[in-house]
């Protein structure tokens, strides 16, 4: 569904992806997870086409993101893509309802009627009703993460992207986060990348696990393939050690 | 420091500002072929005007009385001088029309709207919102800076106009009704040696300086830093940048005018 090959990113010396490959299965939800800072935020927003690689390519659904030339091509490929930001990344000039309504009349072009069934539709199923006419810095951060959601698959893209589900959260809420993913897969049935550093939390939402570090996928697998890992660094950072071949900056 | 590294940064420094200086340039372009192609969005346009124009109104109007009012104070005092008060009304109004008018709005709005702006969009970057719009397929040059650009070109004339006029009755309140001149001289004078000219330069100046602060306070929003620091430090080299340059063009702008409007 979504092919990283050999992808390599550098910002001015400092490099950050150095020679990424992976392959997202249909319909599953891989899970992308490594230490702070290793670059799992920049590989997100290389496969949103935000960012272009240095040199490598990215395909999503069989369509090459890197090469599009225009915007408007690379529009066509998002089109497949919804995105749960990691602090829900709300308009804070909108209220819920339009944050909501914001991809279909803005994105799809719906007329504003057509439009209002189906906020009204999604925000039933992820219960946000109560909410819809507050603005985002009234709600807490569990719920914006939720309108965050019904932002991401109220165009029912087949791809969601999904970063640091519950970093900021305390751990109710980071719960509810990951519950919410699971009972919007067993909806919407999509294929999900999921970014995280919370391990072995994160488990719980995830059918494949790769691990990065040092600019490279080192270690790929199901969650019990890799609680079973061989390798010192991952195993490190599963059980969360300061000593290992993972070193802290 | 010894020369090396000196040289070195002197170097990059160099660099850095002709990379900036060109990208700025190139999202203007892009901001102003977002203006016009299609689709609009016109609430957007009203949303920014209001907030950058309306909002602004009052503030305009009182710094344009006392404006007015002082140019009266210092314009009788300087032509008692030689014996011709009378001009006061024609010192009142050229000032304010050709120069104080356009360039005190121009900073005002700067200070008032121009940091809001900036930090507005500098937030909206740090927060991930501009990636948000850009993951939805929408542009956030066409989506947030085209309608303040828009907004900044069509409201700084307005504004200016507004301190124009009242600052021209803050004089005239003053010369009439402190200094003693009388009314019929001060208007008539002001008619007779105020032009359409000196209106028109006055108009294309404020234009400009909408441009610039338009320009200037989306480019530095829109290419914000990491974190609060990163807003903090793009608010306050969008309102220097901006007042800067603003008297630096007006000079050169005044210059080329006064040329083009003589014969
Ligand atoms: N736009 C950018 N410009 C320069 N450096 C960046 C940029 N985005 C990310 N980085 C750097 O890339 C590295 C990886 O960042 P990120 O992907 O956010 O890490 P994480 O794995 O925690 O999500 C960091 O060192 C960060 O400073
Ligand atoms: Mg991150």
């Amino acid at each position: 569904m979504i092919s990283v090959r050999n992808v390599h990113k550098r910002f001015g010396s400092q490099v950050v992806l150095d020679g990424v490959s992976i392959e997202i299965e249909p319909g599953k939800t891989t899970t992308v997870v490594g230490p702070s800072g290793v670059g799992k935020s920049v590989l997100l927003k290389l496969i949103m086409g935000i960012m272009t690689p240095d040199s490598g390519e990215i395909l999503i659904g069989g369509e090459n993101i890197t090469k599009a030339r225009s915007e408007a091509a690379k529009n066509d490929i998002r089109q497949q893509l919804g995105v749960l930001f990691q602090s829900a990344a709300l308009f804070d000039s909108l209220t819920i309802y339009d944050n909501i309504a914001f991809p279909l009349l803005e994105r799809s072009g719906l007329s504003s009627s057509k439009a209002h069934t189906k906020v009204l539709e999604i925000a039933e199923s992820l219960s946000l009703g109560a909410y819809l006419t507050n603005y985002p810095e009234q709600v807490s951060i569990g719920i914006r993460k939720r309108v965050g959601m019904a932002r991401a698959l109220i165009t029912e893209p087949k791809i969601l992207l999904v970063d640091e589900p519950n970093t900021g959260l305390d751990p109710l809420d980071g719960q509810e986060v990951y519950d919410l993913i699971n009972a919007c897969k067993n909806q919407w049935g999509f294929t999900g990348l999921v970014i995280s550093h919370e391990l072995p939390e994160v488990f719980q939402v995830s059918e494949r696990v790769a691990m990065i570090l040092g600019g490279k996928i080192i270690a790929e697998g199901t969650p019990a393939e890799m609680i079973a890992s061989a390798d010192p660094a991952v195993q490190q950072f599963l059980n969360g050690r300061t000593d290992g071949p993972i070193k802290i900056q | 420091m010894n020369l090396v590294s000196a040289t070195e940064r002197f170097g990059s420094l160099v660099i850095n500002s002709t990379e900036q200086w060109g990208r700025s340039w190139i999202f203007l372009y892009r901001t102003v072929l977002a203006l016009i192609k299609p689709p609009y969005r016109p609430y957007l346009y009203l949303q920014q005007l209001m907030m950058i124009g309306v909002n602004s109104t009052l503030v305009i109007a009182l710094i344009g009385l006392f404006t007015g009012a002082v140019l009266a104070v210092q314009g009788e005092y300087t032509l008692a001088k030689f014996g011709a008060t009378a001009y006061t009304g024609p010192a009142v109004a050229l000032s304010l029309i050709r120069e104080l008018g356009p360039v005190l709005t121009a900073l005002m709005l700067i200070g008032r709207a121009g940091s809001a702006v900036t930090a507005e969009l500098g937030i909206m970057r740090i927060t991930e919102q501009v990636d948000a719009l850009r993951s939805m397929a929408v542009d956030p040059i066409k989506y947030l800076m085209a309608p303040r650009l828009a907004a900044g070109l069509i409201a700084m004339p307005l504004l200016c106009g507004i301190f124009n006029v009242v600052g021209i009755f803050g004089g005239y309140c003053v010369a009439v009704g402190l200094l003693g001149l009388s009314p019929g001289t001060f208007m008539s004078e002001m008619t007779s040696a105020v032009g359409i000219v000196d209106v028109k330069s006055g108009f294309i100046k404020s234009a400009v300086f909408g441009l610039i602060f338009g320009w200037v306070s989306c480019y530095k929003g829109y290419t914000c830093g990491f974190g609060a620091q990163g807003v903090n430090k793009a608010t306050t080299q969008s309102v220097v940048t901006a007042s800067v340059a603003v008297l630096i063009v007006d000079y050169f702008l005044t210059s080329v005018l006064t040329r083009v409007f003589m014969d």
